[in-house]
This record gives structure tokens, sequence and C-alpha cells, in this order.
């Protein structure tokens, strides 16, 4: 008699758990890695809005950037487990589409964050950076640091057809005021954001333009192995570097003097407004739709008239990783 | 293989060429020499003293870590944890010498040890186990990538005691700066050439590369040096790490992502064998130098960074192909 009481309460709770857990909104996030701070950053600002609203996050990664078949199982996964909403940065901006049309279909919110999709419109709505402005931030301020001095400039570019990479590299085109293929533009090479990479990049560049005075790098990394190359060539006071993301070993670089200057954008602001508008759609079924810009701002110890910047110490107070 | 002829003891040309190694094996210097003479056409920044001492400088990490994987491919396997166990090691001498303010040659010792303990693994596992090469440092490459990571917390670490950065010191002959490191990697080649080719242990590593069977037969304890093998690669991974620290003035728990694909390009165009039992150590250093120099050479032309890749697949290809016509013909 007894022991079919404990079985009896031990159902009613595992029932009892049951009803709980579907009653709570399940919100899913997928990064490109897992390692990225960028992404790490983005996930710790994920599972606090999901906590803040009372939904249950979850996560998933592909192995590396480009990994377009992790992500695809991740999405299958979540609607499987009853996601309401799906918060995705696409590795693969082309053939992730199919996989988000179909998760659509079922009835699941999908959000892009930080990389739109190609189309953009595959997605309900995108939260991102503005990657082409990030550029033209820093485009414009080196502009206005070379004060007429003529310039020559290396690009650090990120990898062939990745679309962030090549907003912000024109983006700073634009800031700068010249087209591509223009003859101030003395070296290009690619780095995959990567720390040696870039170091190598810039040493190549400097062995056939000695007197580059400019540096567009795609990414904080990136310029900091210019950086090491520069200095190694004893030529690291003469030359300015501008580079975006604002983490916050970036913006500690700003202050050492490495980086000039940086676009600063905000992963935590994308996931959280991600989680909110995921919920939302769950609670009240209203769909978030179009283009966010979650801001970018151009971080720098040595501000430059016409071009808005905030200092190292916001920079520091809003920065990731 | 170098195939010796019998002691047809005419001398002049003929014992000349008896005495040399096949001309496949000289198909990668021919392949730098060509690059270089071409890009010293294209550019006169090419053939300058300093532009070299950055070539080697630039090759000098993938370089060490294709020591390491030339004796691992030798014994036809194949090691594709090689890039992260070097970025475990680089961040762990890192750590324990900033955050632990451990005595710099101890934390470098340890980071060492972490290196040859992964190889070790990678060693027992393959040989013991009896698991395919491939699948196990597929296994410990994931490893000991999660391992930096959580260990790191993927942050960099920075602000590195002198003695770690020594490598990187450089001394000057005549106009031109090189770098200690550059002049270590020439050394491992050195010594991995020497005992490759001069010592019996070395002349087994090709047996066992060649026909396990037949080298256990012959008597080579081919499980204890398999395992050594691995444990000694390991090693190697360690210093390829010191002299990474010393190059970028860091210790990035993001190193070393490509290295193995890397290191693995540069054995192949060197002509060593895929299928293991032949090739030549010094080939992996023209192999690396091959790549360095594409990569230099087309930078100071102006050719965007896409046709490096383009040139070094079709290099690698050409390698291949090389090896497997000149195997039908023996």
């Amino acid at each position: 008699m007894k022991a079919k009481k404990v079985v009896l309460l031990c159902l009613l709770m595992c029932a009892a758990a049951f009803a709980y857990a579907a009653d709570q909104i399940v919100v899913g996030l997928i990064t490109k890695t897992e390692t990225n701070p960028f992404f790490v950053k983005m996930k710790q600002g994920a599972d606090a809005a999901a906590k803040a609203d009372g939904a249950t996050l979850m996560s998933a990664a592909g192995k590396f950037d480009g990994d377009n078949a992790g992500q695809i199982t991740a999405i299958e996964n979540m609607v499987t487990a009853g996601a309401k909403a799906i918060l995705i940065t696409p590795s693969d901006t082309k053939a992730i589409v199919p996989s988000i049309k179909k998760a659509r279909a079922a009835g699941v919110l999908v959000i892009a964050l930080d990389t739109p999709t190609d189309p953009q419109d595959a997605t309900d709505a995108l939260f991102a950076t503005d990657n082409f402005k990030a550029g033209v931030l820093i485009g414009q301020y080196a502009k206005a640091a070379m004060a007429g001095k003529p310039a020559r400039i290396a690009t650090m570019d990120l990898a062939p057809g990745i679309t962030v990479g090549q907003l912000r590299h024109d983006g700073f085109l634009k800031g700068f005021g010249i087209k591509a293929g223009d003859a101030s533009i003395v070296c290009s090479q690619d780095t995959q954001g990567d720390r040696a990479k870039g170091q190598t990049a810039m040493e190549n560049c400097l062995q056939k333009a000695p007197n580059i005075n400019v540096v567009y790098t795609i990414n904080e990394p990136a310029a900091a192995g210019a950086y090491q190359a520069l200095k190694a060539a004893g030529k690291e006071k003469g030359v300015l570097i501008v580079s975006v993301d604002g983490g916050c070993e970036g913006v500690r670089n700003i202050q050492a003097g490495v980086i000039a200057a940086t676009s600063q954008q905000y992963p935590l602001k994308m996931a959280q407004l991600g989680v909110d508008a995921g919920v939302a759609y769950a609670k009240t079924g209203k769909k978030a739709s179009g283009y966010t810009d979650t801001g970018v701002t151009l971080i720098t110890d040595k501000p430059m008239k016409g071009v808005e910047s905030k200092d190292t110490k916001f920079g520091l107070s809003a920065c990731w990783g | 293989m170098s195939t010796q002829t019998a002691a047809t003891a005419s001398p002049g040309l003929r014992g000349l060429f008896a005495h040399m190694p096949p001309v496949a094996t000289f198909g990668p210097f021919i392949a730098l020499a060509i690059a270089c003479t071409f890009f010293a056409f294209q550019s006169d920044r090419f053939l300058a003293g300093q532009n070299f001492s950055l070539i080697l400088q630039q090759v000098m990490v993938v370089g060490v870590v294709a020591i390491g994987q030339t004796l691992v491919i030798l014994t036809a396997g194949i090691d594709l944890s090689c890039g992260m166990i070097m970025a475990l090691g680089s961040i762990v001498m890192t750590k324990f010498a900033v955050d632990l303010g451990m005595n710099p040659y101890l934390a470098i010792l340890c980071g060492l040890l972490i290196c040859v303990a992964f190889g070790f693994l990678n060693g027992s596992l393959i040989t013991y186990v009896r698991l395919p090469p491939f699948i196990v440092t597929l296994g410990t490459l994931n490893i000991a990538f999660a391992i930096t990571q959580i260990y790191s917390k993927s942050q960099t670490v920075a602000g590195l005691p002198d003695a770690m950065l020594f490598f990187g010191n450089t001394f000057k002959i005549g106009d031109t700066s090189v770098t200690y490191g550059t002049v270590l990697m020439l050394l491992m080649y050195l010594g991995a050439w020497f005992v490759l080719r001069e010592t019996a242990p070395g002349r087994h590593v090709y047996a066992l590369g060649n026909n396990p069977e037949a080298a256990r037969l012959m008597g080579i304890p081919a499980r204890r040096m398999l395992v050594g093998i691995y444990t000694i690669a390991g090693l190697i991974y360690g210093i390829a790490a010191l002299l990474l620290v010393a190059r970028t003035n860091v210790g990035d728990p993001q190193a070393g992502q490509t290295d193995n694909l890397e290191s693995i390009t540069a054995v192949v165009l060197g002509g060593t064998s895929l299928f293991g039992g032949r090739g030549m150590i010094l080939g992996t250093l023209i192999g690396a130098l091959i790549i360095g120099v594409i990569r230099n050479g087309l930078t100071l032309m102006g050719v965007p960074s896409v046709y490096q890749i383009l040139i070094t697949g079709i290099l690698v290809i050409l390698a291949v192909a090389t090896d497997q016509m000149s195997r039908r013909k023996a």
C-alpha cells in the first residue's frame, strides 16, 4: 500500500515537472562558434535576458566559423524541442536559408543576429551592427587624423567572400573618401581575423611598401598582429591602426596606443533584443520584423574634429570579452 | 626510396650519379628555385637578405610543427592535433609565468611537458588500443582545444617575461637581422635529418612506415617506437609553442587552428609520401619555404591572397601526383 502511494507521488511530480516545462517558453540561440569571445558575450546576454523574462534558453553553435551543417542540425533539434523562437548568427548566409524557411513554416520566429542572411528577409528580423557604418566611422577618423598628409594605406582583410569583411572594408574606403583600387591603397592581404596571420600579412606588406602609414584591420586580433610586425620593423610610432569590434582587449589596446580607434559593437544588446522579441512572440504572437541597428560607437582616446567618438573609459564599460 | 646500386666501381660521372638520390627527390628544391627566380624578376624587393630572413620567421612555427608531422607521416600515420597541442602548450607556459608568477624556464618546461603528455596519449591510443591515427588525433585535437579555451577563458596572455621571448631576439649577419628562433628551426631540421639518415633508430622509422609487420619480425620494437615517435612529436610541438610565443609576444588560445593542414601541406610538398616509409625531412623544410615564398612573393606583387590558396592547392596535387608516379615506377 505504501509503495503504491510513493509511486503515485512520483508520477504526479513527474507530470507536474512536465507541465511546468511545457509552460516555459523556449528560445534557441545558435552562434557561429562557442569560443569566440564575441559569441560568448552574446550567450551571456541571452542567458540573462531569458532569466529576466522567465524563459528557457537552449544554445548551440557550429564547430568552426563556416560550419553550416552544425547549425542546420541545431535548428532542427531546437524546433523539435519546441523552441518558439530561434536567434542565429549564420555561418553560411546563403546555405542556412532553406533550414530557416522550414523552421518558420513550423511557426518558429527566426531572428538573425550580427550577420544578415542572404537574402536578408529570409529571417523574420535582423538585429545587427551596421558593419558598413562601422567601417565608415574608422575611415572618417583615419582621414581626419592624417590631416591632409598623403596616405599610404594597407588593408588587413578577413577572407574571400565573407560579407562582414567586405562591408567593413568598403565602409572604410567610403569614410576615407576613396574608391576601390585607389592608388593610396598600397597593399591588401587576408588575415582570417587571426593574430599570427595578421602579423605575417603586415610584414609582407611592409616589405612591399615600407612607407605605409595607415592600416585598416578587420578586427582587433588582426590589428594586434599588425602592430607586432610594425614594432619589429621599428615603425610602430608613425603608423595609424584602426579596427572594428570593441572587445575589452581591443579597448585596452587603444589605451596602450596600439590601436588608434575602433568601432565598438554590442553583442549583448543583440542577444537581449533577440530574446525579448522571442518571448514577446511566444506570449502575444507579435512577430519582430525588419532591421534593428544595435548601434556602433567609435572609441578613441584621441578624438578628431568632425568625427563623433567616445573615450576608452566608456569603451571599457560597454565592452565584451 | 634511394636505391644503392651495387659497387660497380666506375669512378667519374657514372659513379657520381649512382650515389645521388633519384631525381624525384629534387622536385621540391627545383620548385622552390623556380618560385624564387620568378619572384626575383617580378619584384626588386624579393631578393633581399632581410626579406629572406622574414620568410624564415614566417615559416618558423609551422616549419617546426612539420618536423613532428614528418616523423608521424613517415610511419604511415597522421597527426591532426599538432596545432592544438601547440596552442595548449603556449597557454600553459604563458599563464604559468604570468598568472602564477612561476620562473619562466620552469613555466616553459611545464608547457613542454603538457605537449609531451598529449603526444604520449596519441601514441598510446594508436599503438596499444590500436585506433587509427586519423581518429585518435581528431579526438585529441578537440580535447586539447577545449582545455585551452577553458583554462585561458579565451583570453590572450600578455606581459610575458623576457626569458620567454628570447627566440624572437635578433642578431645581425651583415645587414640582415636574423632571429634566434629561425636558427633553432634550422638546427632542428639538421638534427632530424642526421638522426633519420645516419642512426639505426632513424632508419627504423622508415621501416615502420614501409612494412610494420616486417619491421617487427626484424626485431624492431615497433610498438615502443611508435609511441616514442608520437611523444617526440609532442615535444616538437611544445618547442613550436615557445617559438610562437616569442614571435607574437602573447599566449594566444586561438592560435594554431590551421597548423595541422599547413604542416601536412609542407610535408606533402616536400616529397614525403602520405602512405609512409619514404621521404626526406629536409624536403619538409623546402615545402614550408615554398609556401612562405609564394605568400611573400605574391604580396610583393600585389596579388590578392586568394591566389596564394589556389597555387598552394595546385602544387599539393602536383606533389602527390609526382610521388604516386615514382612509386609506380619502383
